[in-house]
């Protein structure tokens, strides 16, 4: 049985702006311009958007600062606050407010000026909406990077997983941001390059981290009714689904194992496909490890075998699967949180409008996200009209 | 002999509450856990609820301070910021985990599964709780 939203939603726009490095704009200008540019991508105006799902990490009451920037008086809005994984659990409530007539244009929108507005400013990078954890203060865990590095060494420990199969995740990631001009790093990067680079908490070195970009990522979803006056092929929301397990690293139930299980086995079933129906993956890669975990969480390899899943270029251009084709959180952009850019590129890609890195005859994509410390999962699978 | 406050809601709403009762506690050198008194499952951090059964019924128990590293990381910063530390989560022998640091042995040297005794440790005046490998234990 298939979830009665399948296929209820349609991206219809998509867009980015200020990826990478935007000196001068702050974070509101930034998600307006993704904003404005997805709503000419769907052939549509700012003032047709009437459901606003919007996070950042300055604005605790985000969808009221955006709605007042925007000039548009939302009547649904969403501003639930998922970390890194907002951005896709916002394609359910979305998905739901179209569905139930509570909207009609659903604007989907992110932005952060992390970079450049944070240079220099010792303790910017983080989100200051984060609040302080009594319990973890006192040992002084370098996060989010401590929390995946503690993750990260137990999956070693059970599964023999390697520093070198850590580092294949971050040269696949940039041998696909290579053939992304709008990916922020594009130098070479190799194995080794990984494992001599600088260590923070181990084993995570700095190329095992993601990057800190600015950038701002907005999608327009309608109702499938409107698809034939869309200017852009429709790209499907055929299942999604979230699950949250904790706040802080100490309460995950086994470090190897994450909630994305639970997220993904719901989103396969709304959608009615498995993992073998994927055609390419999108993983909120804020770190090495959450690629291996997120593979073999969402089914694309037993637990355990993340590590030797990856090995031998596996997930790089001309792999087994293409995995964060515009270079991931690792080399394409990283504004703190990275959900939405990860449903851009898998929208993308089944528009076919990937350009180099197009993935052939791609009809169906994963998109994952993941927030604060492997806390929040959720798993979206979309679809070319050849899946509805 | 320190006593050890009921931090069941059936105790009434004066306070302290479970948080502040485990820091009044950890101020005179005991580090409580909580153990249901429906499920008999045992908790960290101090709450209203238990996290295995759902009963609003704990009580404070003082922990063993038997435990074992369940993970471990090693913070690295230069010598100039007070150099690499360990910071690791341990598993209480009642089950909980939580996160502290392992002491008296380097950093890197720190595994999953080595054997820790709790050790109370003043930083600033404040009771902070950390680890140390049994025969080291100061
Ligand atoms: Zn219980």
């Amino acid at each position: 049985m298939t979830d009665m939203l399948r296929g209820s939603a349609v991206i219809a726009g998509a867009a980015t702006a200020g990826i990478g490095e935007a000196f001068g704009y702050d974070t509101l200008e930034l998600l307006a311009a993704a904003s404005a540019a997805a709503l000419k991508d769907a052939g549509l105006s700012i003032k047709d958007v009437d459901g606003l799902f919007a996070v950042t990490p300055y604005h605790p009451l985000t969808s009221l600062s955006v709605a007042e920037y925007l000039g548009i008086h939302p009547r649904f809005a969403d501003t639930t606050f998922l970390g890194g994984a907002s951005t896709v659990g916002f394609l359910k409530s979305a998905a739901m407010a179209l569905q139930s007539g509570e909207c009609d244009v659903a604007l989907i929108c992110y932005g952060s000026h992390q970079r450049t507005g944070a240079a220099g400013k010792k303790g910017r990078l983080l989100s200051p909406l984060l609040d302080t954890l009594p319990y973890e203060a006192p040992y002084r865990p370098r996060n989010p990077i401590s929390s995946y590095a503690l993750a990260a060494a137990r999956h070693m420990h059970d599964f023999g997983t390697t520093r070198e199969q850590l580092a294949e995740v971050a040269v696949a990631a940039r041998k696909w941001a290579q053939l992304n001009p709008e990916a922020f790093m594009r130098k070479p990067l190799s194995i080794e390059d990984v494992l001599s680079s600088r260590m923070l908490s181990d084993p995570l070195t700095v190329r095992d981290c993601c990057l800190v970009t600015d950038g701002a990522g907005a999608i327009v979803l309608v109702r499938p009714d409107r698809v034939k006056d869309l200017p852009k092929p429709p790209v499907y929301v055929l299942g999604s689904a979230t699950e949250i397990s904790h706040r802080q690293i100490a309460s995950m139930p086994d470090l190897t194992v994450t909630s994305a299980r639970e997220s993904g086995r719901r989103a396969y079933a709304a959608a009615g496909l498995g993992p073998s129906d994927v055609d390419l993956v999108q993983l909120y890669d804020a770190f090495t490890i959450n690629t291996i975990l997120f593979l073999e969480d969402l089914g694309f390899c037993p637990k355990g075998e993340g590590g030797a899943f990856v090995s031998g270029g596996a997930i790089a251009p001309g792999g087994v699967l293409p995995v964060n084709t515009n270079g991931g959180g690792l080399s394409c952009c990283h504004p703190g949180m990275y959900g939405v850019f990860a449903i851009i590129e898998a929208a993308r890609q089944l528009r076919g409008e990937a350009g180099e890195r197009s993935v052939k005859d791609a009809d169906v994509a994963l998109v994952h996200g993941n927030g604060a410390v492997l806390s929040v999962q959720s798993t979206a699978i979309l679809g070319t009209a050849a899946t509805v | 002999m320190q006593t050890i406050p009921d931090t069941s809601p059936a105790s009434g709403t004066d306070g302290p509450g479970p948080a502040r009762a485990y820091e009044d506690a950890l101020a005179q050198g005991v580090f409580l856990i909580q153990k249901c008194n429906q499920c008999a499952g045992h908790i960290f951090y101090p709450r209203l609820v238990c996290t295995h059964c759902g009963a609003d019924d704990l009580r404070a128990v003082e922990a063993s301070g038997d435990a074992v590293v369940y993970s471990t990381t090693v913070v690295r910063q230069g010598a100039e910021e007070g150099g690499d530390y360990n910071v690791a989560l341990v598993e209480l022998a009642e089950g909980p985990r939580l996160m502290s640091r392992v002491e008296n042995v380097d950093p890197e040297r720190v595994a999953i599964g080595m054997k820790l005794r709790l050790s109370l440790k003043d930083e600033g005046g404040k009771p902070v709780v950390v680890f140390v490998p049994p025969e080291v234990r100061p």
